[in-house]
């Protein structure tokens, strides 16, 4: 075998492309050996099981995959602009919108979320970590070596170019020879692991480690928001796990699930793939919906109106969410009866949304609102995400489908959601909690500008989507050469542009408030206006979230504590902390997997093999771990918090 | 995480660790019961797809498949028992019919094999056609997971005899007792849903 057997080739961009990955890496490996970071970065990060630094790697890597897909966007709008300039051919088009699909979804916006949750949800409910801190180590690195295998396909043996719904027959192995395809099973396949864990790694935390006092009802609606779409997961990924797995043994060991010989059934995988695909949108945006609540609470300064609303509102459209999966291919002929029943429990859909949004401006009614950019961010969110609702309910008329199916109709709507609620969400929460994980705050002057100009951006580029939608403009078409449709492409790709200059400001204000901005004394950051439990810890957060952990009977707990002075420090209640040790066995159990899915790909059986055998002895070692961890003395604590609180 | 224990109840629930690993395996266990679901489903909509390979009904055999439920079905009955002496204290007893227990998986498993070859000798493979497809994969998921569980459960094994019954132990025993049951409660639906139908139509 030879090299370019593997590699990519004969595209300028990915020559480019090869060599800046190659300069990076070179620069990263140069950086850590010159300051001598090596042992810090094993001993600090790569073995780390405290929730905190592990959300951190989550948002970190959800950001570099946020670039990865946005620069994909950002070719895919300049081809779309200029078709004439023959920037992409067709095969490389195809495997931009795949990947870039792809990424965005399972790379970036369900792993910022999960981040956020990993960093905030235990500090919510007054809890020391997750139940299980070795295993959201263990999914962590599932995310992050599915991502790398994901992403890798780009030079080396060429990247997947079905759609991020892979649908068969296409996706098969008679249509879709090589590694590309193989690359997405194997990339999701592993993530998708770590997700499962995640979910349920979350749930016992939520359910059994709880402050005392607090009841199911007490909890903040964030932390509600986790509890929900961990019922999610883990009701949804076992479905899209069958369903690649089946895909995974069609393409390598011949057999006929999806095959179009041997009586197999391609649409049995857009059932599949959509009985999980529909419920993830839910994974990605209810989440979202539970940053806003909290957002527009803390800045609006008054309770959350509605909060058992909300709290039902939510456990309804999860429920639902699994009963409409047949409207992502009303086309395809399952006739008018299947369809209008479909078509009805989407639109049922709308209705617990609408109770959400409404629940929101009361919230907002007569308040004294404060416009700090987490608040921006999550009062622009509710006019955009209505846009995005409303065409999602045009979307649901099976009848009017007919016309807007696989048209740039679609393609507005989705972006409207996803972006409007998922990617808003994810900068808010960052904003909004960056105090508590780095102990300053973003600046919000540049934090303004990153907002108007992704606000706009985003406004302008999918705004004149819906009209080309409907002017017939089909989605996964690379040349719009096609005189009506130009104008509002080439609007549609300053738009783009806007939101990628919105990005860069944004990650220039992650550098440039590091270096300037001022650290925080207080754990209460924003005004002395927090509700819940994080605001109640000291910042920097100490390693053990809660000296002591309060009695919690009631919304908002923190509310109370200020007024009645109390805080989470109470040196006379003091006892020594369990901790669970770091270890570095999830990333070396991962990294074999890894491989063996590496392997896998390629159909290197040999490699697949040991990569399997490596996992499976790490997980032998794993069962015979008898480490209890340690206990973080009173002393030790009494030091920590004095020092933090200045007593 | 308090070390905060206990001083009545069964060992493996007498820690808040206990509880909560037994409580996740519950929920882990909802994941694999979603898992299983959609591939009967999957099963049931490629039923008769059989393309030029054998009908199930020319394959399946009543005799292998009863022995293969008598075997399963004891073992859920013994592994119940080693529960039983863990309860009671008795390390030797919770090992002896652990070992019955693992015993009769493997014959189990020995059937199985068996039984695969022989439907490939017969034309009926992975690669044959949908309907064999989805067989081998559903049945074969279900005896990946025994193999796993015997290979889970012979580790358990060693712990005990190394460390005896401490609450660790005793929640690792439990927790493969109800993965074992689960196994158990699969395989009923595939006898009837598989072999029993497919044996009728
Ligand atoms: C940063 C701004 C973004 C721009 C400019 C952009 C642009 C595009 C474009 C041009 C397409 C291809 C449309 C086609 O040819 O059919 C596309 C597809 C898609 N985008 Fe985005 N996008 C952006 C952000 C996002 C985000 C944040 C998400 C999800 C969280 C997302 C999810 C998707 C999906 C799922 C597809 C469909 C891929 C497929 O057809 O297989 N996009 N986007
Ligand atoms: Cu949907």
């Amino acid at each position: 075998m030879h090299i370019t057997d593997i590699l990519v080739t004969g595209e300028p961009i990915i020559y480019a492309a090869m060599v800046s990955i190659a300069l990076v890496s070179i620069a990263i490996l140069f950086l850590l050996t010159y300051f001598k970071k090596w042992g810090w970065l094993w001993r600090e990060w790569l073995t780390t099981v405290d929730h905190k630094k592990i959300g951190i790697m989550y948002i970190l890597s959800a950001l570099a995959m946020l670039f990865r897909g946005g620069m994909d966007a950002m070719m895919m709008r300049v081809q779309l602009a200029f078709p004439d300039l023959g920037f992409l051919d067709s095969q490389h088009y195809n495997e931009i919108f795949t990947t870039h699909g792809t990424i965005m979804i399972i790379f970036m916006a369900m792993p910022f979320l999960i981040g956020l949750m990993n960093i905030i949800v235990p500090l919510q409910i007054g809890a020391r970590d997750f139940a299980f801190p070795y295993v959201n180590a263990l999914s962590f690195w599932s995310f992050f070596f599915g991502a790398m295998l994901f992403n890798v396909s780009f030079i080396i043996g060429g990247s997947p170019d079905a759609g991020w719904t892979s649908y068969t027959p296409l996706s098969g192995a008679a249509m879709s020879e090589g590694p590309g395809q193989n690359f997405y099973l194997m990339g999701l396949q592993l993530s998708g692991i770590g997700t499962l864990a995640t979910g349920i790694n979350l749930m016992v935390t939520i359910l059994k480690m709880r402050a005392p006092g607090m009841k199911l009802f007490h909890m903040p609606i964030f932390t509600w928001s986790t509890l929900v779409t961990c019922f999610i997961i883990v009701f949804a990924f076992p479905i899209l796990t069958v369903a690649l797995a089946l895909l995974t043994i069609d393409r390598i060991f011949g057999a006929q699930f999806f095959t179009l010989t041997g009586e197999g059934l391609p649409m049995m995988w857009a059932n599949l793939f959509w009985m999980w695909g529909h419920p993830e949108v839910y994974i990605v945006i209810l989440p979202a919906f539970g940053i806003f609540s909290e957002i527009i609470a803390t800045f609006a300064k008054k309770r959350l109106f509605g909060y058992n609303a909300m709290v039902w509102s939510m456990i309804i459209i999860a429920l639902l969410s699994f009963l409409v999966w047949v409207h992502h291919f009303f086309t395809m002929g399952a006739g008018a009866f299947v369809n209008s029943v479909f078509s009805v429990s989407t639109m049922l859909i709308a209705v617990p949304t609408g109770v959400k949004i409404f629940n929101w401006l009361a919230t907002l009614y007569k308040s004294k609102i404060e416009f700090s950019v987490a608040m921006m961010w999550a009062l622009a969110f509710i006019p955009s995400f209505i846009l995005g609702g409303v065409t999602g309910v045009m979307l649901g008329m099976a009848a009017a489908d007919y016309q807007f199916h696989n048209s740039y109709f679609l393609v507005a709507h989705f972006h409207y959601v996803l972006i409007a609620g998922t990617v808003f969400a994810c900068f808010a929460g960052l904003v909004y909690w960056y105090p508590k994980m780095f102990g300053h705050k973003m600046n919000e002057r540049i934090g303004k500008w990153a907002f108007w100009l992704f606000f706009f951006g985003f406004h302008v580029c999918f705004f004149p989507q819906y009209f080309l939608g409907l002017d017939g403009m089909p989605r996964r078409l690379f040349i719009t050469n096609i005189v009506e449709w130009l104008p509002l492409n080439i609007i549609s790709t300053v738009g783009a542009f806007g939101m990628g200059l919105g990005f860069a400001v944004f990650v220039f204000n992650i550098y440039y408030s590091f270096r300037n901005s001022e650290r925080e004394e207080t754990g209460d950051s924003w005004n002395g206006n927090g509700r819940t439990l994080e605001w109640a810890t000291t910042t920097p957060i100490p390693y053990y979230n809660f000296a002591t952990v309060p009695y919690v009977d009631e919304i908002d707990p923190y509310v109370r504590m200020k007024e009645e002075g109390k805080t989470t420090y109470d040196e006379s209640k003091l006892e020594p902390i369990h901790m669970p040790s770091y270890t570095g066995a999830p990333f070396i159990m991962m990294a074999f997997l890894a491989l063996g899915s590496f392997g896998l790909i390629f159909e290197w059986m040999i490699v697949a093999i040991a990569g399997l055998i490596g996992g499976v002895i790490m997980m032998i070692l794993r069962s015979f771990d008898y480490d209890e961890g340690y206990h973080v003395e009173v002393d030790e604590i009494k030091r920590i918090e004095r020092k933090a609180r200045g007593l | 995480m308090s070390a905060e224990e206990l001083k009545t109840g069964p060992l493996e629930y007498r820690t808040k660790e206990g509880q909560m690993s037994i409580l996740g395996f519950w929920i882990f266990l909802g994941a694999e019961v979603v898992l299983f679901a959609t591939l009967f489903a999957t099963y049931a909509v490629l039923f008769g797809r059989t393309a030029d390979a054998p009908h199930p009904g020319e394959l399946f055999e009543a005799g292998t498949v009863l022995i293969m439920t008598f075997l399963l079905l004891t073992s859920s009955f013994t592994c119940g028992l080693a529960i039983h002496e863990m309860r009671r204290g008795s390390v030797k007893g919770l090992t002896i019919w652990m070992i019955i227990t693992l015993a009769l998986g493997l014959g189990f498993l020995g059937f199985e094999i068996y039984e695969f070859v022989h439907y490939a000798h017969e034309g009926a493979t992975i690669q044959s056609s949908a309907f064999w497809s989805s067989f081998f994969v559903l049945a074969g998921t279900h005896g990946l997971h025994v193999t796993l569980g015997i290979g889970w459960a012979t580790l358990l094994l060693i712990q005990i005899a190394r460390r005896g019954l401490t609450n660790v132990t005793s929640r690792k025993f439990f927790i493969i007792s109800l993965y074992w049951h689960f196994l158990d409660v699969i395989w009923i639906f595939i006898l009837t849903s598989v072999y029993l139908i497919g044996m009728v139509i």
